[in-house]
């Protein structure tokens, strides 16, 4: 059981490295929002099997919501793509 | 002749961290004042969660600092957003019925968890920036669902400050009745994991959590009602 767990974390941290690779390479601005926001909520579930649920609360409120919603704002406000 | 002025001064950083990291013992404990904290924490604050008692009551000059930055950014958001010419009453986008009747049932939910998130800080995960930024995410929904939805800018700065003034008032009073800036031992430390229990935890907790929830969602507002639409 504790194995299974702990394969299921390195699924979880090869999935936080590929949507941040894709966040980094994509040109449309609100997909590499979207999925910084999808790591945010990856990383919580990660500090709550680190027992850190302080930590996790904070990242799951304000990296995945408050900080998504930011960056959507900022991004309808600006033009959208990369140059 | 840059590149190697940045090199030299790489190096000089990476050989000072380098010899600052060494020292540190990796994987062992580290002897130091964190072993007070584990050993005599709940002890000295009568509040079951460590972490809590750690940031309000032996690092809580620091909460304040942190609080102070936080607020000085909003102030800092707004006052770029309203200085700009961007500011216009817009048209926002008519919302889904799912998404209407999601914020109608889930926003108070929302509401109660954030506030019972940051009055039970002292017992439980979690405290007053937590609780204050799950209630904050709740008025984003607000936001989301109605478009006629507005935030009374006047009361929730009024909320912050008081929050604010009242936590610096806490501090001073643990000057005045103990010997130290925000010590705990203004009120009665009470019993483990009650409700009313860590002295002056509780209440600091509370005025941080209202002051969080009031300055995100003071945030989110000055965000969305300065977004142009066309």
């Amino acid at each position: 059981m504790a194995e299974l767990l702990q394969y299921f974390m390195l699924f979880l941290i090869v999935l936080m490295l590929a949507l941040a690779l894709f966040a980094v390479k994509t040109k449309d601005l609100l997909s590499a929002v979207i999925a910084s926001g999808f790591i945010s909520l990856v990383a919580s579930i990660v500090y709550l099997y680190l027992q850190a649920p302080d930590v996790a609360m904070t990242e799951a409120a304000i990296g995945a919501g408050i900080t998504t919603l930011i960056f959507v704002i900022t991004v309808r406000k600006t033009k959208g793509k990369e140059k | 002749m840059r590149k190697i002025v940045a090199i030299i001064f790489l190096t000089i950083v990476g050989l000072y961290m380098l010899s600052l990291f060494a020292q540190i013992p990796f994987g062992k404990p580290y002897k130091g004042v964190s072993e007070h904290y584990v050993e005599k924490g709940i002890e000295e604050n009568r509040g079951s969660n460590l972490v809590t008692s750690i940031v309000v009551n032996y690092r809580g000059f620091d909460t304040l600092g942190e609080v102070t930055v936080l607020f000085l950014a909003a102030t800092g958001l707004s006052f770029l957003l309203f200085s700009c010419k961007c500011l216009r009453e817009f048209k926002r986008i008519r919302s889904s019925l799912v998404l209407r009747t999601a914020t109608d049932t889930l926003f108070p939910l929302i509401l109660v968890f954030g506030a019972y998130i940051f009055i039970h800080g002292h017992l439980t995960p979690g405290g007053g920036f937590q609780g204050g930024s799950v209630i904050a995410s709740g008025v984003m929904l607000l936001f989301l669902a109605y478009r006629k939805f507005h935030v009374n800018h006047k009361a929730l700065s009024t909320l912050e400050s008081l929050a604010g003034i009242s936590f610096a008032g806490i501090g001073l009073l643990g000057l005045l009745y103990a010997k130290s800036f925000l010590a705990n031992s203004v009120l009665p430390l009470g019993q483990w994991n009650k409700l009313f229990s860590a002295g002056v935890i509780p209440l600091i907790y509370i005025a941080v959590g209202f002051k969080v929830g009031a300055e995100l969602s003071g945030l989110i507002a000055d965000m969305i009602s300065t977004t142009k639409e066309d």
